[in-house]
């Protein structure tokens, strides 16, 4: 039978070769992505922000403008209303009033809020933050994400040498800068599972990268006289085919989701998939030239080929 | 690489089958699962709120109240103690933490310390063993004639436990009232407390319910002055205080400090009906010392009126027309019905110890949970026939072993989660989605390996063993990157997140069990079948 490859065998792409242009293209995505960050800010959902967060469906289509007049009449404060994957449903976030210590406020507003809508809109989710919660997940949020890279980090480093290290955790800097940064660009909404997603991302990056660290490593041992850019270069070739069936089974699931999964968690796999594709690339691009500038120690003789 | 001993196929297919026994519930009709013989595993996946619909509530207990309280007692505690004495004593006043008085006459000090010393009782804690039983007050003579009494830090963290945990009794009899299936009440971190109430249909009731206090007493009108003079700056006369109603608009009062009856001698509420209007009312019912007080002071004080307060509201002023003598009353307000049968929930189930504040709410209707389901299904059922597809066109016989892998991976999965009573949320079932994609990685290294080994010249079956073996390191070290973030996930997150940490990191075990072991079984048996093959079918 004969079998679909996707990447042909014995592939020899000079990646090492043109590491400059990717890495100037990352570089310049990096730097993007910061003033993205910088300029935008995140549009944080209410998870970070604090607020209440309604998701309402009617039977027909919803005249927006005419919702919003009707909360409008209410006087919560800010209110943002949208339509969330079809036409009948309406996400409506009501902003954190100033000084709130408890979500008392809002639990009032989703009251008023629910009244208004009976008639004619089922209320499908209520979701309210209070100003307290909200700052904990914040820090919580930005711990975890520096516990994962550090954890990294540390396993890479005792399983390798530095310099592994320092590139792997490079690449995975590089992966979750470009994921805020496009959620910085496109404004979309960044809640709790876009977190658990960037966390989801620093492990699948990390374990394609692993992946062709575990060759260039047995490679060292290998050839030990072999010109350390050439060297890269076969190990990440000799990957590259599992690098990229590994990356499209994940997709394939990953879209399934997309497309099918529903609304909710529809932000959550928009990241992953830009996770997987930057995870991707950043594991061929990144982490391998990096071991080229950060110099890899030669000499393994003393550890044993397994 | 490729031998297996009888014991060990014996080994690989008993772990097998019992994930299928341990997964089999989810498929079963409610009958037939429950009508197992006990030996069977009858447990399913739990739906989390967000798939099954329901309320998570995170609520706040205000301790400082409580221990605002304490210091009020002390004080109270204090002057009566050095009155009882007879020792002079001054600026009895609060401190931070703590109470401090100023003893007028230097002969004195020493009785006043041996007085204040007896104030101090030891503090029950089950954190402390009785071993290292501690003063719940420190006394300290700071300076001249003045001492400090400070409530210790061991007191405080005793009385903060003590209120979360009498919090949660009251809050678990009010939410069980609503007759909810299954609540979860639990403690987290110091003074909070997280109620998860599955498939309710009105979350704004049980809101109400918890966000009463619900500290109901009975206190006598003082009718020497009228509430609105008070309103208008009279003073109220000492030992009354003024107090609204809870109508609109509210209608001042000025009742007694002291509570004829207090709310804690009630044991029994219900809502009935007034025999003549047929509107709803709550009765109630006093234990055997309240209903005594209840009923001499009526008796005293027949044609006066008294005030049912709640929460420092209101709730009904009636005049007492005869003396209350059985123990048992009605209270009759403007009540809809089910505002009486919500305060005869609260009366029934107690006061809460200290104020609560919710801090974040979470309900998902049951609408959304069941589309949330559905849509969950649809995503796993075409990802894993696009998936399976992928590996069989790609690797073909080596595919569907691949394939028979992940499907005992999922099986696998499912067993372990319903074998530890996971809870399965939306973000759970996007964890097997994910899954089903990584968890053919393992698979592809080896097989990749095994490509590579071929083209180099090697004969298949030593293809093959290298494959496994080499790949296995790999394998390990990428599993345990993705097992790292996962447990950092579950760390981080709460409800939702934790369930998709939970489905992946379970996933991401039995995927290299499944992977590594089962398809090398598999292979292993074909080969045996085969005897020496020229080429691989990968």
């Amino acid at each position: 039978m004969k079998t679909l490859k996707i990447v042909p065998v014995n592939t020899s792409i000079g990646f090492i070769r043109h590491r400059t242009v990717a890495m100037a293209l990352s570089a310049l995505l990096v730097v993007g992505s910061i003033v993205a960050f910088l300029a935008n800010g995140l549009n944080f959902g209410i998870d970070f922000r604090g607020g209440t967060l309604i998701e309402a469906s009617s039977e027909s289509a919803v005249d927006l403008a005419e919702l919003r007049d009707r909360l409008g009449a209410l006087d919560l404060g800010e209110v943002q209303i949208q339509e969330f994957g079809k036409e009948t449903d309406v996400l409506i976030r009501i902003a954190e009033k100033e000084g709130a210590t408890d979500a008392s406020n809002n639990l009032s507003a989703v009251e008023r809020v629910r009244a208004e809508l009976s008639s004619d809109f089922d209320v499908r989710r209520v979701e309210i933050v209070g100003p307290q919660v909200s700052a904990e997940l914040i820090q919580t949020g930005v711990m975890a994400v520096l516990a994962a890279i550090a954890s990294m980090l540390i396993y890479i480093w005792f399983r390798f040498e530095w310099q592994f290290s320092v590139g792997a955790v490079l690449a995975l800097v590089h992966d979750v800068a470009l994921t805020i940064g496009l959620f910085a660009l496109l404004q979309l909404d960044f809640n709790l599972s876009i977190l658990a997603a960037i966390l989801t991302i620093v492990g699948y990056s990390m374990n394609d990268t692993v992946v062709v660290y575990d060759r260039v490593r047995e490679n060292l041992r290998k050839y030990k006289k072999m010109d350390l850019a050439e060297l890269l270069n076969i190990a990440i070739n000799e990957t590259l085919s599992r690098t990229v069936m590994t990356s499209v089974t994940t997709m394939l699931a990953l879209l399934a989701l997309y497309v099918l999964g529903g609304e909710v968690i529809r932000g959550f796999t928009f990241a992953m998939i830009w996770g997987v594709i930057v995870g991707t690339y950043s594991s061929i691009f990144i982490a391998s030239p990096l071991l080229m500038m950060l110099g890899v120690k030669r000499d393994w003789s003393g550890t044993q080929v397994d | 690489m490729l031998h297996f001993s009888n014991f060990k196929i014996t080994g690989i297919v008993l772990l097998l089958l019992l994930g299928l026994l341990f997964a089999l519930p989810n498929f079963m009709r409610e009958e037939t699962r429950l009508s197992l013989p006990g030996i069977f595993p009858s447990g399913t996946l739990n739906l989390g709120l967000d798939l099954q619909g329901g309320s998570h509530l995170l609520l706040s207990v205000d301790t400082d109240a409580v221990q605002r309280e304490r210091l009020e007692d002390l004080t109270s505690d204090i002057r009566l103690a050095l009155r009882g004495e007879r020792i002079g004593y001054s600026g009895l006043s609060r401190v931070a933490g703590g109470v401090s008085v100023t003893v007028r006459d230097s002969e004195d000090m020493e009785k006043a310390a041996s007085v204040l010393q007896g104030l101090a009782q030891p503090v029950t804690s089950s954190v402390l063993t009785s071993f290292e039983q501690r003063a719940d007050l420190s006394i300290e003579n700071t300076e001249g004639q003045t001492f400090v009494l400070l409530v210790t830090e061991d007191a405080i963290a005793a009385r903060n436990t003590r209120t979360v945990q009498q919090s949660i009794e009251i809050i678990r009899r009010r939410v069980d009232e609503l007759g909810t299936t299954e609540p979860t009440i639990q403690r987290q971190g110091e003074k909070r407390i997280l109620v998860q109430v599955p498939g309710l249909d009105d979350p704004e009731r049980l809101k109400a319910l918890l966000g009463q206090t619900a500290k109901m007493n009975f206190h006598l009108v003082d009718q020497t002055v009228s509430g609105y003079d008070v309103v208008n700056g009279k003073r109220p006369p000492a030992g009354s205080r003024l107090v609204y109603t809870d109508t609109e608009p509210q209608v001042p009062y000025v009742i007694r400090r002291r509570a004829m009856v207090s709310g804690e001698r009630l044991v029994d509420a219900s809502v009935g009906f007034d025999p003549q209007t047929n509107a709803p009312e709550v009765n109630f019912r006093f234990d055997a010392l309240g209903g005594r007080k209840f009923g001499e002071v009526t008796q005293a004080n027949v044609g006066r009126p008294f005030a049912i307060v709640l929460d420092e509201k209101i709730i009904s002023a009636p005049i007492i027309q005869t003396a209350i003598l059985g123990g048992s009353g009605r209270i009759t307000g403007n009540f809809s019905v089910e505002e009486a049968n919500d305060l005869a929930i609260l009366l029934r189930a107690g006061a809460l110890p200290a104020p609560m504040s919710i801090l974040e709410e979470r309900t998902v209707g049951p609408g959304l949970g069941a589309d949330s389901v559905a849509a969950g299904r649809i995503a796993l059922i075409i990802g894993f026939v696009a998936v399976i597809g992928f590996m069989i066109v790609s690797y073909s016989l080596f595919g569907l072993f691949a394939n028979v892998a992940l499907i005992a991976n999922l099986v696998l999965i499912m067993a372990v989660l319903s074998g530890l009573q996971a809870t399965l949320t939306l973000p759970g079932i996007a964890g097997i989605v994910l899954t089903v994609g990584m968890a053919v990685d393992a698979n592809v290294l080896i097989f990749e390996r095994v490509r590579e080994e071929l083209a180099s010249g090697k004969n298949p079956i030593i293809a093959i063993d290298m494959g496994y073996s080499r790949a296995l390191g790999t394998i390990l070290d990428a599993n345990v990157t993705t097992l790292l973030a996962a447990i950092i996930l579950f760390q981080l997150g709460s409800g939702p997140i934790r369930g998709f940490a939970i489905t992946l990191a379970i996933g991401i075990v039995t995927s290299v069990f499944t992977a590594f072991v089962l398809t090398r079984l598999l292979v292993s048996l074909w080969l045996r079948r085969q005897g020496k093959p020229e080429a691989l079918p990968i």
